[in-house]
């Protein structure tokens, strides 16, 4: 009875579609996020997402594939990221904040332009609309997500000692530079295939959280990748339904669920669990200071 | 100035920006040796490693290992950066971080061969870790974490090895441990570097030293480096007490 609830909505092509492509999005984006939760990259992450929409845009403007628009400028954003703090003074984080909303503001305008004449609507590229994939756009998603999977896994050993140690790599002769770099095109690749389901403003959730939780739960990367992939399945999945039942956007009905995920995780976590693992910190540090200013 | 077949450091000179770190270090390693470097803090002992091994530039100054440049044979180098430069909370064990030492043996595409394995697990076994083999690295002691690190450098089956600050923040055991299977490399014919900040009594164990305050002061054994001279032109006033040990 209840579950015709899940069946139902499958009899129709279009939800089959939406389907198949939140189940690739979850996973590739549980595999990556685990690299950059682990490099500290979350905001790399935010930064190539916001920067793919004035490639998009253009991309759409020039009558090609809107993936390949967006991934070029995701690229590009990258590469003038690491120029900036490479070559002056200014930081990694600011230089990335920079870039980002540079790109992100050029890319809301043009979009903003073309939305007149165009039946384009920029709040689905950056919330997501999962409900709307085309036969297409599940194509590239799933032709992306085989690319981003086969490449971690033939890189695997490589990208988990670069990754841990990236002195220690080089030093043992691996190519570094080749490393970061590829890793940065598997990044920009995951992004640009998220884009149709959580939109660019949330991809980073859905990169980070579900790997966030599985760390809470695994000693290994890839039991962190793997319990990852599952919460970001299931999250993805029960987005998708709240956004078929309930009309919410998919994008943020898919982050709540992970976020759910991953304040269960840190609530309950067996080897740290807030509640499972009772910290001996009787008085919070803010509350002592406040109280001595009294004294 | 070197003979064939050891490491030849020449006119090294290192910057950050418009700090000069390192002044045209020139000094020869010889097979078989367990070379300290020493020197007070901010002196460059890290930056000389590093630069030695190509992995921050150098402005100028070339290293040579044997015939060629040693930054072009990188796989018979063996570095393990400070403790304190590592995640210890990345999600691995530590048999996942001592087979991180045959990555580049396997080589692209291939799974970890039998023979590799082996290695590894010999590795660990010589560090006395193999009982802690699953454990996460980051249930370790600062002195099990140093070993899991000796034990994924040994894996490489290097010629040259390179340790910074190995004996901070460890236990007696692992001090021991260190110095014995470093003893037993040198004597196996390879090269042993190890940055040092400690001037207590473990450094009888060093065949050389190489004393460093952004220039080389002196290098050679260790009677001939501790003159009370060159400990003044290294740390300056406060190093009364170290020409007992010398």
């Amino acid at each position: 009875m209840e579950l015709t609830y899940l069946t139902e909505p499958l009899q129709y092509a279009f939800m089959q579609r939406s389907l198949v492509v939140a189940v690739l999005v979850g996973v590739i984006c549980a595999v990556i996020g685990s690299y950059l939760m682990v490099q500290r990259l979350a905001l790399l992450g935010d930064a190539i997402s916001h920067s793919l929409l004035p490639g998009l845009a253009i991309a759409f403007m020039l009558g090609i594939n809107i993936y390949i628009g967006a991934f070029i400028a995701g690229v590009i954003s990258t590469v003038i990221i690491s120029l900036i703090h490479t070559r002056s003074p200014v930081k990694e984080d600011a230089a990335m904040g920079i870039v980002f909303s540079a790109f992100f503001a050029f890319g809301i305008i043009l979009i903003t332009l073309i939305q007149k004449d165009n039946k384009i609507d920029l709040n689905h590229f950056l919330f997501g609309n999962i409900l709307g994939v085309t036969l297409a756009d599940v194509r590239d998603t799933a032709l992306m997500a085989a690319l981003v999977l086969l490449c971690v896994f033939l890189f695997y050993k490589e990208l988990l000692f670069y990754s841990f140690d990236r002195l220690g790599a080089q030093a043992a002769g691996l190519p570094v530079s080749l490393l970061n770099s590829g890793l940065m095109v598997l990044i920009a690749l995951t992004v640009v295939a998220s884009l149709k389901s959580v939109g660019v403003v949330l991809v980073l959730a859905l990169l980070i959280t579900p790997s966030a939780a599985a760390y809470l739960l695994a000693a290994r990367l890839h039991q962190v990748m793997l319990l990852g992939s599952a919460i970001g399945v299931i999250s993805s999945i029960s987005g998708l339904y709240l956004s078929y039942y309930v009309n919410l956007p998919s994008g943020p009905a898919i982050v709540m669920v992970a976020s759910g995920f991953f304040f269960l995780a840190l609530l309950f976590s067996p080897a740290h669990g807030l509640l499972t693992q009772p910290q001996s910190q009787s008085v919070l540090p803010l509350w002592r200071d406040i109280r001595s200013l009294f004294r | 100035m070197v003979d064939h077949a050891a490491i030849a450091v020449e006119h090294l000179s290192v910057s950050y920006r418009s700090l000069q770190a390192l002044r045209n270090i020139s000094f020869g390693l010889q097979p078989g040796q367990l070379v300290g470097i020493f020197g007070p803090n901010g002196a460059g002992k890290s930056t000389l490693v590093k630069a030695m091994l190509g992995l921050i530039p150098a402005v100028t100054g070339r290293i040579y290992y044997g015939d060629r440049l040693l930054s072009d044979q990188l796989d018979r180098t063996a570095y393990v950066p400070q403790r304190s430069q590592i995640d210890w909370t990345f999600p691995a064990t530590v048999w996942d971080v001592v087979l991180m030492g045959r990555v580049k043996q396997a080589g692209w595409f291939n799974r970890f061969s039998t023979p590799s394995r082996h290695i590894a697990a010999a590795a660990l076994e010589r560090v006395g870790m193999s009982q802690l083999r699953d454990r996460p690295i980051g249930a370790l002691s600062g002195g099990q974490q140093q070993r899991v690190f000796l034990a994924r450098a040994l894996a490489q089956q290097a010629d040259l090895f390179f340790f910074d600050e190995p004996f901070v923040g460890v236990d007696q055991k692992t001090e021991t441990v260190l110095f014995r299977i470093f003893g037993e490399l040198a004597q196996a014919g390879k090269i042993v570097v190890v940055v040092n900040h400690d001037l207590g009594e473990s450094i009888t164990h060093f065949d050389q030293l190489l004393l460093l305050n952004r220039e080389l002061i002196a290098f050679g054994p260790r009677q001939q480096v501790f003159t009370a001279e060159n400990m003044v032109r290294a740390y300056g006033g406060q190093v009364q007490f170290f020409s007992s040990v010398a």
